[in-house]
């Protein structure tokens, strides 16, 4: 647990030393939603019905843009091999590395995210519920990109190749997120769609991280 | 008795057999050198000794037993100095080796990474970000991590590059103090002097006839 706080402590500190790269996380999801009220016009109802699939998926490219770098500068500099060679389980580093990324893009995501709904017309029932799906959801992407971003270490083109990786496992976090937020503003509940949810975070808190290990090991061999 | 024992090890890496056939072994105090031309396996050898990867065939072991058996255990046991000298730009010289030590040790560690530090004559950079460092200054750094935590086992890849003589000679004492309590060193270099009473293995040896 020592080695989780140590990791989760320097990763954060390094992130704030660097803001940076999330503001930036932030900016393109800010710019990503903004663009779609010029692209398909300024009509409220159209923006409201589009907007949890616009704020969902503008959050999902967002919190990829950054993963790219979350073992990438680590495997550059040496520190990679370093961590693997710890008295400690390297699956404690990844999750601690995983834990680091939600906090410094996921959290600042879901911070941003309401300004973008009233900007998107959302209905006003609809703001609570995207909250609760993003804190949901927002997990499970770092956890699955991870092993995404252990997978692509030491490959050419590493970015592109980490979308066709990772954007295809996203989708069902992509399909229930949306739907939570759908229900509830047609007027249903959403108590399905966010024990599907959680259940997704649940399955991928324990195997992400011993995937995501093994592909470092892959790595580093 | 060796404690850290390698037996007929094969390395197979980018679809060539780097070397076969290597057996090695170290008791309490003991070195060896690592010799051999560019690409003769001296760094191969040092990354399967550390754990990083597996032999194609054949056995590292510590005390009898394989590391691969148990790999935190192993971890726990050496200090792995390769080509990288992980030091972050943005930070501090004492925090980057903070953190190394603090990984290793329980409880305050502040004055192992003040004394390492000033071994290696880079007690006045303690608040220096890691981005105004020269290359030998971030050598001395990632060497200055062997000495602040104790390790029974040091596995140094060419631990002198960037070095200037000052420094090597200071990183020399102690590994030689580090033997004399008991630790072992397997040590690559392209450098003609060698470590005192250190065996000398030289991978040219052990590379497969073309």
């Amino acid at each position: 647990m020592n080695a989780f706080r140590l990791i989760l402590a320097r990763d954060l500190h390094l992130a704030m030393r660097q803001g940076m790269d999330s503001l930036m996380v932030v900016m393109f999801f800010v710019i990503a939603v903004v663009l779609f009220p010029f692209g398909v016009g300024p009509e409220s109802n159209i923006l409201a019905r589009i907007a949890p699939g616009v704020i969902w998926v503008a959050a999902l490219l967002a919190s990829m843009l950054s993963l790219e770098r979350l073992f990438q500068t680590e495997y550059e500099d040496g520190s990679l091999e370093l961590l693997a060679l710890q008295p400690v389980a390297l699956e404690i580093t990844v999750m601690a590395k995983v834990v680091a990324h939600w906090l410094t893009t996921g959290l600042p995501l879901i911070v941003a995210a309401p300004l973008l709904a009233v900007l998107m017309n959302l209905p006003d029932e609809g703001f609570i519920i995207l909250i609760v799906a993003l804190v949901l959801g927002t997990p499970t992407l770092s956890l699955i990109g991870a092993i995404g971003a252990a997978l692509i270490l030491g490959s050419r083109r590493g970015g592109i190749l980490l979308s066709l990786l990772v954007l295809p496992l996203y989708i069902p976090v992509l399909i229930f997120g949306v739907s939570a937020v759908d229900v509830v503003i047609n007027g249903f509940e959403a108590k399905a769609q966010l024990l599907i949810l959680g259940g997704i975070f649940l399955a991928a808190l324990p195997l992400c991280p011993w995937v995501g290990a093994a592909a470092l090991r892959q790595a580093l061999d | 008795m060796p404690q850290f024992t390698g037996t007929d090890v094969v390395c197979f890496r980018g679809e060539r057999t780097v070397f076969h056939g290597l057996t090695f072994g170290l008791g309490a105090g003991e070195a060896v050198m690592l010799r051999g031309a560019n690409g003769s396996g001296k760094s191969s050898l040092l990354r399967l000794m550390a754990g990083l990867g597996r032999p194609l065939s054949g056995v590292i072991g510590w005390q009898g037993q394989s590391i691969a058996n148990d790999p935190e255990a192993h971890n726990a046991r050496l200090h792995y100095i390769g080509h990288h000298d992980p030091v972050k730009p943005v930070l501090t010289v004492a925090e980057n080796l903070g953190f190394w030590a603090a990984l290793r040790s329980q409880g305050e560690n502040g004055k192992a990474v003040e004394a390492a530090l000033g071994r290696l004559g880079i007690g006045h950079l303690a608040t220096v970000p890691g981005r105004f460092l020269s290359a030998g200054q971030k050598r001395r750094v990632n060497l200055a991590r062997a000495l602040t935590t104790s390790a029974d086992l040091w596995l140094l890849d060419e631990p002198q590059t960037a070095l200037d003589k000052a420094a090597e000679h200071s990183f020399l004492d102690a590994i030689a103090e580090h033997r004399s309590k008991g630790g072992m060193v397997v040590m690559s270099s392209h450098a003609e002097e060698s470590l005192a009473d250190a065996t000398e293995l030289d991978l040219g040896k052990y590379q497969v006839a073309s």
